[in-house]
């Protein structure tokens, strides 16, 4: 593949992200703060974002797995992932942190075990995508090319 | 953690570390934005990262820290190397509100929080809790770029705050100079387009400004009188409405019936030389809207009052046991219970305050004299010894006489009046408060200036005026306190409490104490809050003074009261700060809230506001400016303040809406950062 399509479908990718709201408006903000002197901002906090949520869901697993569920711990981490993933635009997953939020209130420990699986599901999507997403970029740069500026045309 | 600038670097920031460094913070505001030394305490490393980055492309100075006793180990290190914070609200060490608690008190920085939590309860207590602002995650860039307003809103609302009377033009003058800084000016006109007329002086201003400046002061544009009554003109001469003539004032209204009051006739019953017609009939205007504004605060606001006290020690001798009157007699009433007391005691350390009743009293002594006014203190506690003989206008006038007129000044007509007798009172033990207080509650239960005389009696310290007054209140006009609900909300002590709390609160506001951030005994409060807050108005005020708030107590008050009102509405305080909180009437919370500590100029107008922290969120140009819109837009935020104070506290109320619609009828004025929900009106801003 050479550069010029490499781009366009690292544009297109990216496009099919946001259309299916796997990404939202806040990601283009990240973008926006990667330059020359900040090269590799988005992944550097995308990968930051990785690594702490999975701390996050692995806890999440633990405490609903308890034969008594503290809600007051759950509803911390549930808070945190949904402000964590909001900040980087990983839409589905704030979304499905928010549902996840309201049956901790409730304190629900079914809803709330059905409510993880959601939110992992989600997370698993958006890392997933990301990490091809990164993948294009880095081919991108290996052959010298620049990656190109998110259009949002919608 | 501190982490390196990335490779943006900040020396793209530009001078701004040079310029940084010369003396006071006007240098610091020509700088701004860029250069802005920003802590932000997040423990999501995702956000805490991102946030880093934005700041960093706003050409800020950024610090990280993802543990909030971190955040405030670095700050308590390097008093001055931080113009605002940003810190999460939830947090696994710390809440952010405790945080922010601190910072206010210890640093006196403005705080910004930030959540991913958007709900309402949460953004008040942002608000009562005193922030400058509350951001909703994810944050924007565009929401970041203009924090540096809030730490020029609360440096010249500090500036502003002159030492006294005289100092005013001064202050003018140094923000003159700052604006003049130039190219900083530009920077700074931004963040004062929304403040009221100061700063479009400011803005203009440049060199020449200072000495029109000062030549305005004469016609009492800067004025550290009270005389932003006079929003009409700016440059008019403004007559200052001092204790005694406003005292003056309020006789012939009360004389006359409050609704029947006309200007033409107050000035006949006033003979008062030199005093015109339309003087009378703006004042009359603000003190109706004053009025109308107690009306609706809690008691909260009385308690305020007493909280700020309660920072000083007890150097007012006399004060204590006059306060010591009153406080028994508050407890008596029922209003301070006994045990709040002791706790309360036993959280200022000071043992030597409490009067007999067990009251801390002698915290708003403290706060007196921090006050800088230490002349006030031997005063008070000369004012105070006769206060108890004195009818309450005399104390007053003694007090006054002590206190420098910076403190008069500020406060806007409406809220002045309740303000500055508050200030006085509190100062003079007097129940000026109440005065302005009771007008209010007067006027809706046509009650006469009763009460006052029995505040006159407590009023050795400035905590007993609200005391007394309360106490009269709560005897007299049980009913009085057209606040059913606050008294449901709050320990019914505080009904008549709130009420004289929103004018003292204000009052306290002002009196931002000369105290840079750091005196406050914050730490000797902290067996004060949970126990006391319960108990009754006192004991917010209590917790507020022993929050720590002597110097800026009035500020801090402000803030604190909203907090407290917000508190006392149900919220738990875990720590003193909260009580102190609490102990802001409810009014004075709203206000506050919107403006956190910084502009609740409202109270602050009197004492040389221009201490005060404006509230954030609050405009802050109220704050000192003696010119006229400064005034009038201290009077709109004094009123909103208490109004908004007064709606927070009685959201269960019914007065709740019509408060509210007048309040943003009056208002009209939107300097709240508009994060915050009460973005209708300005508060001003109140050095915290």
């Amino acid at each position: 593949m050479d550069l010029v399509q490499m781009q366009k479908s690292l544009q297109d990718y990216t496009k099919s992200l946001f259309l299916e709201g796997i990404l939202d408006g806040q990601f283009l903000q990240l973008q926006q703060l990667q330059d020359e002197s900040n090269p590799d901002f988005v992944s550097q906090v995308v990968t930051l974002f990785f690594q702490d949520s999975d701390r996050i869901l692995n806890d999440l697993s633990l405490s609903l797995d308890q034969q008594v569920v503290d809600f007051k711990k759950v509803d911390p981490h549930v808070h945190q992932l949904k402000g964590s993933s909001s900040s980087i635009g990983a839409q589905r997953v704030k979304n499905a942190c928010v549902v996840f939020r309201n049956f901790c209130e409730q304190q629900n420990v079914e809803a709330c075990h059905r409510c993880l699986q959601q939110v992992k599901q989600e997370y698993y999507l958006v890392k997933n995508r990301l990490e091809t997403l990164f993948k294009l970029e880095q081919q991108i740069v290996a052959s010298g090319g620049m990656i190109p500026a998110v259009e949002l045309g919608f | 953690m501190m982490n390196p600038s990335h490779g943006r670097g900040l020396g793209s920031a530009g001078g701004s570390s040079s310029g940084r460094n010369q003396g006071g913070g006007e240098t610091v505001v020509e700088m701004f934005p860029s250069g802005l030394r920003v802590l932000v305490v997040d423990d999501d490393p995702t956000c805490l990262m991102i946030l880093e980055r934005m700041l960093r492309t706003c050409l800020y100075e950024v610090t990280k820290c993802n543990r909030a006793e971190m955040a405030l180990s670095l700050l308590r290190k390097n008093k001055h190397g931080f113009d605002i914070v940003i810190s999460d609200v939830h947090m696994p060490d710390m809440d952010g509100f405790k945080l922010l608690e601190h910072v206010g008190l210890e640093m006196d920085l403005p705080v910004i929080m930030m959540s991913a939590d958007d709900s309402k309860s949460v953004v008040l207590k942002g608000v009562t809790h005193g922030a400058v602002d509350y951001l909703i995650k994810p944050v924007r860039m565009e929401a970041l770029k203009n924090i540096w307003q809030h730490v020029v809103r609360k440096r010249r609302s500090e500036w502003s705050v002159p030492e006294h009377s005289g100092s005013i033009e001064e202050t003018g003058e140094r923000q003159q100079q700052q604006h003049r800084g130039g190219g900083g000016g530009a920077a700074v006109s931004g963040g004062e387009d929304a403040v009221d007329d100061n700063s479009s002086s400011v803005n203009e201003g440049n060199n020449w400004r200072s000495s029109s400046r000062k030549r305005k002061d004469e016609e009492g544009e800067e004025q550290g009188d009270d005389k932003d009554e006079d929003a009409s003109n700016l440059k008019k001469p403004r007559v200052v409405w001092s204790v005694e003539l406003h005292q003056q004032f309020v006789a012939a209204v009360n004389q006359l019936g409050v609704e029947k009051a006309v200007p033409k006739k107050i000035l006949e019953l006033m003979n008062v030389p030199g005093l015109t017609r339309e003087n009378v009939a703006s004042h009359l205007q603000k003190y109706r809207i004053y009025l109308r504004r107690l009306g609706g605060v809690s008691q909260h606001q009385g308690n305020l009052n007493n909280s700020f006290m309660t920072g000083q020690d007890a150097s007012f001798g006399p004060l204590s046991t006059l306060n010591g009157f009153d406080l028994q007699a508050l407890a008596v009433t029922g209003q301070l219970p006994a045990q709040s007391l002791a706790q309360l005691q036993a959280g200022l350390g000071r043992p030597a305050m409490v009067s007999k009743s067990g009251l801390p009293v002698s915290s708003i002594v403290d706060e007196r004299s921090i006050f800088s006014f230490d002349n006030t203190k031997t005063r008070f506690g000369e004012g105070l010894g006769h206060h108890g003989q004195q009818p309450q206008q005399q104390p007053q006038m003694n007090l006054l006489h002590g206190v420098p007129t910076g403190l008069q000044q500020q406060l806007p007509m409406g809220n002045r009046m309740s303000i500055q007798q508050q200030i006085a009172a509190v100062r003079a033990g007097h129940s000026v408060q109440n005065n302005g207080m009771l007008m209010p509650l007067a006027g809706q239960q046509s009650l006469p200036r009763g009460p006052p005389p029995m505040l006159t009696s407590s009023q050795s310290s400035i905590r007993q005026p609200m005391l007394s007054n309360r106490i009269p209140e709560r005897s007299g006009f049980s009913g009085r306190n057209n606040i059913p609900e606050s008294s449901r909300v709050l320990p019914t002590g505080y009904t008549n409490l709130t009420t004289q709390h929103s004018s003292s609160a204000m009052a306290y506001n002002n009196f931002q104490p000369e105290l840079p951030v750091n005196s406050f005994p914050l730490a000797s409060a902290p067996g004060l809050s949970v126990p006391v807050r319960k108990a009754t108005s006192y004991q917010e005020e209590v917790n507020s003074s022993e929050a720590g708030f002597t110097t800026p107590s009035y500020d801090m008050f402000t803030t604190r009261q909203n907090d407290w009102d917000l508190r006392n509405i149900g919220i738990a305080f875990d720590s003193h700060q909260d009580a102190e909180s609490a102990a802001f009437s409810a009014s004075e919370a709203y206000s506050s809230s919107s403006m956190s500590r910084n502009n609740t100029t409202v109270a602050a107008t009197e004492h040389g506001r221009n201490h005060q922290q404006p509230p954030p969120g609050m405009v802050p140009h109220h704050q000192g400016y003696a010119d006229g819109n400064s005034g009038s837009v201290r009077v709109k935020s004094e009123r909103v303040a208490a109004d908004t104070a007064a709606m927070a506290f009685h959201e269960q109320y019914s007065n709740q809406e019509d408060l509210m619609s007048a309040l943003l009828k009056q208002e009209g004025i939107a300097p709240v950062d508009g994060e915050f929900d009460f973005d209708a009106y300005s508060i001003d801003n109140i050095p915290v």
